[in-house]
């Protein structure tokens, strides 16, 4: 539905987006991540026609973003960054012009409606003009707006922000729903949103794209995934951190806590010469030396620990 | 059809953004004042002995130079301020119908404006027996040249984020647009150079094009002159919608 070949967008001297390509099918949802400033809302705005493109190009359900405006911008609904509105209108009049430009008419119109508020759950602030609304239900009019004509692509930047706890899992809950029948881009910051919600996650660091994959893949990349953490009595840390080193697969191992003659320690796996039951190996190894073994299990990676590995080093160097 | 479905959506939501707001009303009762103020004031109405609205629309450019800019200035910056122009312009409409949506509507309030003025021609219809096509071609030129000052208000407010410097801009383009036509200073100008650069340089001005309407002559190059101010300043405003976005 979503094909993005080689976009590129130049502000005076500074690039924002540079050479970004990837695809969205129907029924993918795509989750983009990247620190502030990487290039997210300004890639969005690319695929929804807002900014012409620097260089490359953009396919919304076969129609080209520059070539075909109008039918391509006909498949998307869109969320922008903050999620504007016009500050003297009523919600309903909002969503009643939204509905009007996307040829919605009549009853048509009427049900459309409906729809969105019913989905957005804004019943409640129908008739009150938009600049009295709290941030999350100016949030959620825009939302609705976005959803109003039932669109097969749908891209939104960042639709959780400024929503309360509840109201971010109904939209996590909203977006899983939609997801089967069409193809849905969306960023956060919130990293969990992406493990729950995306098939694929893609992260942008400074215009480029840095990692791209299923969430579990991503979390694969860890230096964590894979760790092995042991909980152990009755016994000092030396000897434990020195059998595990000398193991084959084992990188390093860290000390993670040792009071009251308990002791916490992790295994972190060897990547390039990795041992594919390294959990069973340790367990063995701690049987054979009699130790006293209270927990053990593998890690998976973790999302953060991810983010932070890919595109801390960079952003340190910038500055 | 389906341009006209999304202009006239425009249309309805820019229409309903004045009258929700006190602006609308502002509007009016200080425009109504001031035609009134000008006319039987300033503008000798009654000593004049005579059944015409000279003194009406005489003041029409000076009166339009800030009432217009004031009506023109949110029409783009206020897009800009609140975001929706990315709302606006990533929605399945040309940037040229949401432009023609805006002038038409604000275009239409200003010729409601001018239609409330009614009360002035029953008055000179009752003292006495004005030629009414006249009238009538004055009223014509009047909307003529609200619509020129409110395309360029249109395009000075899609230049900035911040209304005042977009009604300063458009009160400076509009203030040249009178004054080099305006009798002082060609008369000035007359007395430096030569006549033909006047006359090329008075071409360009309202005032030279409003007057024979004022006299209710009705020629073509004046509506020309019109409506190419008016097509020219959309068209400006569309290539700075979109040179914005080019980055
Ligand atoms: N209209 C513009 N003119 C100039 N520079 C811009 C413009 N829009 C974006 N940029 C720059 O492009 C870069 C990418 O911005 P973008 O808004 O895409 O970041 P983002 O990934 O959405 O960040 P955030 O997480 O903060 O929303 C930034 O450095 C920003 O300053
Ligand atoms: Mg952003």
């Amino acid at each position: 539905m979503i094909k993005v070949k080689s976009l590129c967008k130049v502000f005076g001297a500074k690039i924002a987006v540079n050479n970004v390509s990837f695809s969205v099918e129907r029924g993918e949802v795509l989750g983009f991540l990247g620190p502030n400033g990487a290039g997210k809302s300004t890639t969005m705005r690319m695929i929804t026609g807002y900014y012409p493109p620097t260089s490359g190009s953009v396919e919304v359900g076969g129609f080209d973003i520059l070539e075909n405006p109008i039918e391509a911008k006909r498949l998307i609904g869109y969320l922008p960054e903050n999620a504007p509105g016009y500050a003297d209108m009523t919600v309903h009049g909002f969503l009643s012009f939204a509905a009007e430009l996307r040829g919605l008419h009549g009853d048509a119109r009427k049900r459309a409606i409906h729809g969105a508020v019913e989905m957005c759950f804004l019943e409640n602030v129908l008739f009150q003009s938009i600049d009295t609304l709290s941030k999350g239900y100016k949030h959620r009019t825009c939302l609705a707006q976005s959803l109003i004509h039932d669109p097969e692509v749908l891209i939104m930047d960042e639709p959780t922000d400024g929503l309360d706890p509840n109201q971010k899992h109904e939209v996590r809950n909203l977006i899983r729903r939609m997801s089967p029948n069409k193809a849905i881009i969306f960023s956060t910051h919130i990293l969990e949103e992406v493990e729950e919600t995306c098939s694929r996650a893609i992260i942008i660091d400074r215009g480029t794209i840095v990692a791209n994959g299923t969430p579990a893949e991503l979390k694969a990349r860890s230096e964590w995934a894979g760790a092995v953490y042991l909980q152990l009595s009755a016994i000092g840390s030396a000897p434990v951190l020195e059998s595990l080193g000398q193991l084959s697969g084992v990188i390093r191992t860290e000390l993670l806590s040792e009071a009251n003659g308990r002791l916490e320690v992790r295994a972190i796996p060897d990547k390039k010469n990795p041992n594919v039951n390294l959990t069973r190996a340790i367990y063995e190894l701690s049987s054979q030396q009699h130790w006293q073994l209270d927990q053990i299990h593998t890690e998976v990676g973790r999302l953060d620990e991810v983010f932070r590995s890919i595109t801390l080093p960079d952003t340190v160097k910038a500055h | 059809m389906n341009a006209w479905n999304n202009i006239k959506a425009i249309m309805k939501r820019e229409l309903g953004g004045y009258f929700t707001s006190p602006i609308a009303y502002v509007f009016l009762i200080i425009f109504l004042l001031l035609t009134g103020f000008f006319t039987f004031t300033i503008g000798n109405f009654f000593e004049r002995g005579e059944a015409s609205l000279v003194s009406f629309f005489t003041w029409h450019p000076w009166l339009y130079l800030f009432l217009v800019p004031a009506v023109g200035m949110r029409l783009w910056s206020e897009e800009r301020r609140l975001g929706t122009m990315e709302l606006l312009l990533t929605m399945p409409l040309t940037t040229w119908q949401a432009i023609v949506g805006k002038f038409l509507a604000s275009w239409l309030f200003l010729a409601l404006a001018l239609a409330l003025t009614f009360p002035v021609w029953i008055t000179v219809n009752i003292m006495g027996a004005p030629d009414n096509g006249i009238i009538l071609a004055g009223y014509v030129g009047s909307l003529f040249l609200a619509g020129a000052y409110l395309a360029i208000s249109c395009m000075t407010s899609a230049l900035t984020r911040n209304q005042v410097i977009s009604f300063i801009l458009s009160v400076v383009i509009c203030l040249f647009l009178i004054l080099a036509g305006y009798t002082p200073v060609t008369d000035l100008l007359m007395r430096i150079s030569n006549p033909v650069v006047v006359d090329v340089i008075a071409s360009f001005s309202v005032m030279t094009h409003f007057e024979g309407f004022q006299r209710g002559v009705i020629d073509l190059r004046d509506f020309v002159f019109f409506t190419s101010v008016i097509g020219f300043a959309l068209f400006t405003t569309g290539v700075i919608i979109r040179s914005q976005r080019a980055g």
